[in-house]
């Protein structure tokens, strides 16, 4: 019998019961709840007479609807209030913890988890967000749900569920200066789809993983779900227990050194077998950004923008030209000839310090030019914040010409007053370059930090390789 | 849940690939707490022209005339025949409560992203997964006759078109239950509750790192 997957092992483990058919109650250790998926999930909870099976599992923060300008006078749009508002009277009502919008520990629920040390491994992990798969970087099986499973949840701390097929996504090689874990994994999304990976689960592994920060193996796993995978995750190492190292909610002590022997086993064994693999050599890799409406319309900086023409499906050939028209973009045109007018760096891809880092380090001394007409940095959380200002980071954006604002998710949904209107083109670290996404009528290419800010000095896409050489 | 056993309905084609929960409902929208009331605002970016907020009266709304769901002959429809990767992106359920809310009960798609398919399910809307140059000759039967049905028969697990043929489908057996039944599944799951509080206490003994709350 060959041995088991990192995800065999973290399925194994939180089976309750299991049918003939494969059809599983699987045990849900961490529930993460934020404001815009959850309320309908606590008014069938109480009309239904039912109480959370486990207060002490759920973490509560609003992050989709927060204001990034100033709190003090609270949120203007009503509607985004009442939702706010929502989530701090069911968390109250409920004794659920919650890092409501004035705590110096709110953010992002992806950030906060990591950061707090809420996300550990050999969890499974599920919160009502597609980018759970976030959580996977730490060893642990974390996915999105919708808001039915959310309530599922906090009825009976489970899931029923099946079992996915299981994907290795094997990267190897030194990544050249500039290019970054965001660059990966849109490469990834590029050569499988945004539905390769539907019906598995990946395991990202191989040398350029392995030398990739906690940080940066987080926005490779959160991009798990672009590339139309349910979970994304990564094998525990010593870097995995570095970064855990005195997090609020972590173990400490004695209880430490027993979470860490059992850490040990969360590797998929040498023997293991998976269901398909795909391999990436990161060493030839360039900055990537997308072109087109969905992630895996993608291409290097130092690449043209692909020909319709050229593509031999009818249907993704379709998908192609209309994509281009929205963006209005031509075949044949150099990615470095694209504008963008906006500059979004934040997220729970590229909002935590590491990424504000990068993104400094690209701009130290040089000014936003003068056809950006919005530059924004959104910290991913209340603490990176913090952390950033220390590091006078926030200095460093404020006098290239950036505003620097308080934690949320932002302009990547925009679902609170960041957003494009029709027509503006962004260059932004998130996620989703989808029809609409920042904006009614917005166009977003998906970058890394580095580059979206090298874009805000340069007015277009340019290649971070050649400014740090 | 309104059980699920037979669907005849028009059906609707959407001809795109990789349509994401943004397009099916635009975030403005998810600002709701409630669960119905999402079927005006289906599709709202490509449907209307002009953008849309919660709160408008969207019948004073200027149609798009070229979004397939203001199409004369589609009005009424009750199946989405879609392509590839269909409810792809955010999690967000209200893509689903949208469509049902507007009418739709069934969508075909060559494939559908995890999560959407799985939201599908619990508010009694089945998504169908056919081969995609089966649903390439739907999109051709559906676009070249006005009027065209297809009847979903679910204890079947048949799909009848407008000429009378039949095509086979497949659905997990237990979401297939479910749906005839139209089963509130946390019913099911604390039929085991005994079982779960035990897998519980076994993993306060294995791993009590997971159960100690921040001092």
């Amino acid at each position: 019998m060959p041995g088991k997957t990192l995800y065999d092992k973290l399925w194994d483990s939180h089976l309750v019961r299991q049918d003939a058919d494969g059809t599983a109650l699987l045990y849900i250790d961490r529930h993460l709840v934020h404001e815009v998926t959850s309320p309908q999930a606590f008014e069938g909870l109480r009309l239904a007479g039912r109480r959370p099976w486990r207060v002490d599992s759920i973490l509560a923060v609003p992050d989709h609807n927060v204001p990034t300008t100033d709190r003090q006078s609270g949120i203007s749009d009503p509607i985004s209030r009442i939702q706010v508002e929502t989530l701090d009277n069911n968390c109250a009502d409920l004794g659920i913890t919650e890092f409501s919008m004035n705590d110096p520990r709110q953010g992002i629920v992806h950030v906060i988890g990591p950061e707090q040390g809420a996300t550990l491994p050999g969890m499974t992990v599920v919160c009502g967000d597609s980018h759970t798969s976030t959580h996977g970087a730490f060893g642990a099986l974390a996915f999105g749900i919708g808001t039915s499973d959310v309530e599922h949840v906090l009825a009976t701390q489970c899931l029923i569920m099946k079992k996915t097929r299981s994907l290795l996504v094997s990267v190897d090689g030194q990544l050249a200066p500039g290019v970054s874990a965001k660059d990966v994994v849109l490469a990834i999304i590029g050569q499988i789809g945004t539905a390769g990976g539907t019906g598995y689960s990946i395991e990202f592994a191989g040398s350029t993983l392995r030398n990739l920060s906690m940080e940066g193996r987080m926005t490779v796993c959160n991009m798990a779900i672009e590339a139309g995978a349910r979970a994304g995750m990564v094998a525990v190492d010593a870097t995995t227990l570095e970064y855990l190292a005195e997090r609020p909610y972590a173990p400490r002590g004695v209880l430490r050194e027993r979470a860490e022997a059992a850490w040990a086993d969360l590797h998929s064994d040498p023997d293991a077998e998976f269901d398909r693999t795909v391999t990436l050599d990161a060493g030839q890799l360039s900055p990537q950004v997308t072109w087109g409406t969905s992630p895996e319309m993608v291409a290097g900086v130092d690449a043209v923008v692909p020909d319709p023409d050229a593509e031999p499906d009818s249907v993704r050939r379709e998908g192609m030209r209309k994509a281009l028209a929205y963006m209005d973009l031509k075949p044949g045109m150099p990615i470095t000839a694209i504008r963008p007018d906006h500059i979004f760096i934040g997220s729970c891809t590229n909002a935590r310090i590491e990424d504000l880092r990068a993104a400094a380090t690209a701009i130290r001394g040089r000014k936003v030019v003068a056809s950006i007409k919005q530059a924004l940095v959104v910290p991913g959380s209340g603490l990176v914040k913090r952390q950033a200002e220390a590091e006078g980071l926030d200095r460093v954006f404020t006098a290239a010409g950036f505003e620097w604002r308080e934690p949320g998710c932002s302009m990547c949904l925009a679902m609170n007053a960041d957003r494009l209107a029709p027509g503006d083109r962004c260059a932004s670290t998130s996620n989703r370059n989808f029809e609409g996404r920042q904006g009614q009528g917005g166009r977003t290419h998906l970058v890394s930090p580095a580059m979206a800010a090298l874009a805000a000095v340069t007015g277009h896409f340019a290649d971070i390789r050649n400014e740090l050489n | 849940m309104e059980k699920f056993e037979i669907i005849d309905a028009l059906a609707v084609p959407l001809d795109r690939p990789n349509v994401d929960t943004d397009a099916i409902i635009p975030k403005q929208f998810l600002k709701s707490i409630k669960r119905s009331g999402f079927g005006p605002n289906l599709f709202d970016e490509w449907r209307y022209l002009g953008s849309g907020e919660p709160g408008m009266d969207n019948t004073q709304r200027t149609l798009n005339p070229d979004f397939v769901l203001n199409n004369a002959r589609y009005q009424g429809g009750g199946i989405l025949l879609a392509r590839e990767n269909f409810g792809c992106g955010s999690s967000r359920e209200h893509a689903v409560w949208a469509l049902l809310d507007y009418g739709f009960r069934v969508v075909i798609a060559p494939s559908f992203a995890d999560i959407f398919f799985n939201n599908c399910f619990k508010n009694g809307v089945l998504p169908i997964i056919l081969s995609a140059e089966r649903v390439d000759r739907l999109f051709t039967a559906v676009t070249s006759t006005p009027g065209y049905r297809l009847m979903v028969n679910l204890p079947e697990q048949q799909i009848t078109t407008h000429s009378g043929d039949t095509i086979h489908f497949e659905v997990d057996a237990f979401r297939k239950d479910c749906l005839i039944r139209g089963l509130d599944d946390i019913g099911l799951t604390l039929q085991y509750a005994d079982a779960i509080r035990e897998f519980e206490a076994q993993r306060r003994q294995t791993a009590p790192w997971l159960f100690k709350q921040q001092d």
